[in-house]
């Protein structure tokens, strides 16, 4: 029997895909496949944007509206699509070195005009499609081949900067807990305004291998050992104004939801204002 | 019916582009181009059109690309170094042949260069401004009432060919106001070639070219547009015979087309004249004035020959045009951009003269008639 979730993949000639074996990639497309299909979401109905790297070439193995753009440019290119058919689940995918590195200030204006977007940021802690430089996520101290003496800057919060500049919803998870992942691609597609999800990824090719944590298995193991939910963590540590989360750990979970006006919405509402009320 | 406006360049742009159905607009504020997005924050929303102010110039021209695909019909305007920002864009607009309209009210440079004052240096940009190979096309007003009909034009060309347009202004034209009549209606154009139905359709298949109706992100046609080398379904491929096609398809699509600037695109006068003066946009009408003078004073006629389409370069019909001269002045905003293109095109024993300005001050006829 073929799975309802087939539905969302292009079966016509477009597999296999350019995934290297042991990538965390393929569970992010099956998490994200898995939650168009319990969302009940029409094909006609979902628009995937993408910039440039691994995980951006997700799209072309989906069959919806699909967008691969310029290298960072996926969340403008998204507010396009989304302005002009606002009736679209519009959903970018990008990796950490294409959203906040090159594609950082329109990731953080995207969160401030709090535009309905859902933003998938595939974690992996450097460029991989490039062969493996170092990108804004990766660990400090970590081994890359433009830090071959090791990673002197400090990485990224990605939590912290989607808070900061006024995301409305944050989710973590791992490619370890699928089901977890399907769940918070789930409830940030449902959510209205701007909603990210970082899933922590493993690139056993490049990020794996070069800092001897091992293979896919091993990475994936790794990710099992140092995830704790934020729901069994005690709610004292979970307060908003100041993170603590245990040291060392990969804390999985919605993180951060608040609401605030949508853009559309509050575009919509001051445009109408001004011309009902001058008659 | 046409109605008696006084406008500045930029308004009438603005104008022209809301008049032939220009919905959505995403810019950043750069002098001296500023008063079309203000134009479009003010009329867009009155006619259910959007309005973005961009975080840069980057953001701008991919939001534009992202509408289009949607589905709206796209700008945005800039200066120099806000159409250098765009370039990468432009080129993806190339690639994925999506169309879009770009106005460049052209600075000083490079880099910040003249922020309030008149230049034409960006004529080779907008050529060649991209990586890799496609063609371009570039129009060029000299005057208020042509920023309209040019941006009404440059919009039509831009669906009809499927690729994006640019629209080249001077300061000069851009915040000068003159009295123009507007035509309440303008030609929109509408694709001859209609879509096909979902199973046959290819965004990207032979007869889906040029002239024809192209499907847009939410139709469900499941769509896949892509900057990357594409078979005709948008798939990336590294078919040397495919990436050949594209390539060629590109090329093609204007120079299939190129009647389609006849008898317009240039303004031409006395071209049988020993002497012809060659131009565009403001630095066209320095030489016009010098036409002027110059006739009065000797009694004899000048020749006079004025770009409205830059790119493609007419460059056969220019050599025809200016076959009789035995003296060529080409007026420019630059250090010799587009004379190095008429000196290509016509016979090379015609000397080709240049008066050329960089100073960020307008040409003035004097300094025309002192070559003459």
């Amino acid at each position: 029997m073929k799975e309802a979730v087939f539905n969302y993949l292009r079966l016509d000639g477009r597999f296999p895909h350019i995934l290297c074996a042991g990538c965390g990639i393929g569970t992010i497309m099956k998490a994200m496949v898995y939650a168009f299909s319990d969302l009940n979401l029409p094909n006609e109905r979902i628009c995937v944007v993408s910039g440039i790297g691994c995980s951006s070439r997700v799209p072309g193995y989906l069959d919806c509206d699909t967008f691969h753009t310029l290298h960072g440019r996926a969340i403008p290119c998204a507010i396009g699509v989304k302005l002009a058919q606002p009736e679209m689940k519009v959903i970018v995918m990008g990796g950490d070195g294409d959203i906040l590195a090159i594609g950082l200030s329109h990731f953080i204006h995207a969160a401030r005009r709090n535009i309905d977007l859902t933003c998938i940021i595939v974690n992996n802690f450097n460029y991989g499609m490039t062969g493996g430089q170092v990108s804004p996520t990766t660990p400090q101290g970590s081994l890359t081949l433009t830090t071959p003496y090791k990673n002197p800057e400090r990485e990224f919060n990605i939590l912290e900067i989607s808070k900061a500049a006024g995301a409305v919803f944050f989710a973590r998870s791992t490619t370890y807990h699928a089901q977890h992942l399907k769940e918070m691609i789930k409830k940030a597609i449902e959510k209205k305004g701007f909603s990210v999800v970082e899933v922590i990824s493993q690139c056993p090719t490049f990020f794996g291998r070069v800092n001897r944590i091992g293979d896919g298995v091993k990475m994936l193991e790794y990710f099992k050992e140092k995830s704790v939910e934020v729901k069994t963590l005690p709610v004292a540590s979970r307060g908003e104004k100041e993170e603590k989360f245990p040291e060392g750990k990969i804390v999985i979970g919605v993180l951060y939801e608040t609401s605030a006006e949508e853009f559309l919405e509050s575009y919509q509402k001051n445009v109408q204002g001004e011309y009902e009320g001058r008659g | 019916m046409a109605e008696r406006q006084l406008l500045s360049g930029n308004e009438a742009c603005a104008l022209g582009a809301l008049k032939a159905g220009v919905r959505f607009f995403a810019g950043y504020p750069i002098t001296p181009s500023t008063e079309i997005a203000e134009f479009m924050a003010r009329e867009l929303p009155k006619v259910g059109g959007f309005f973005l102010q961009m975080e840069d110039e980057i953001a701008s021209i991919n939001a534009v690309i992202g509408a289009r695909a949607g589905g709206l019909k796209a700008m945005t305007a800039t200066s120099g170094p806000g159409f250098s920002l765009m370039q990468e864009g432009i080129g993806y607009a190339c690639m994925a042949e999506v169309p879009c309209l770009i106005v460049n009210v052209q600075r000083g440079g490079p880099a910040t260069g003249l922020p309030t004052k008149p230049a034409q240096g960006d004529v080779m940009q907008a050529r060649w401004g991209t990586h890799g190979d496609h063609p371009s096309v570039v129009l060029y007003p000299d005057s208020v009432a042509e920023s309209f009909f040019l941006t009404v034009k440059a919009l039509n060309l831009s669906e009809y060919l499927r690729m994006p347009v640019i629209l080249l202004m001077d300061e000069i034209v851009g915040h000068m106001r003159e009295v123009v009549e507007i035509s309440e209606e303008v030609e929109i154009y509408s694709p001859k070639k209609k879509k096909k139905p979902k199973e046959e359709y290819l965004h990207y298949d032979e007869d889906n070219n040029y002239d024809a109706e192209f499907a847009h992100f939410g139709e469900g046609y499941k769509i896949h547009i892509s900057g990357l080398t594409h078979r005709p379904d948008g798939f990336p491929t590294n078919n040397p015979e495919i990436i050949a096609w594209k390539m060629e398809r590109l090329k093609r699509k204007v120079e299939d087309n190129l009647s389609l600037f006849w008898g317009w695109d240039m303004e031409y006068l006395d071209l049988g004249s020993e002497v012809c003066l060659v131009a565009y946009g403001a630095a066209a009408r320095a030489a016009r004035e010098a036409k002027v003078i110059y006739e009065k004073e000797r009694k004899k006629p000048i020749g006079f020959l004025r770009f409205r389409v830059i790119w493609p370069f007419p460059a056969k019909r220019v050599s025809l045009l200016l076959r009789s001269a035995l003296k060529i002045v080409v007026v420019e905003m630059n250090q010799g951009q587009l004379g190095g293109e008429v000196e290509r095109a016509v016979n090379p024993d015609i000397p080709v003269i240049s008066v050329n300005r960089v100073d960020g001050e307008m040409i003035t006829p004097e300094e025309i008639l002192d070559v003459l």
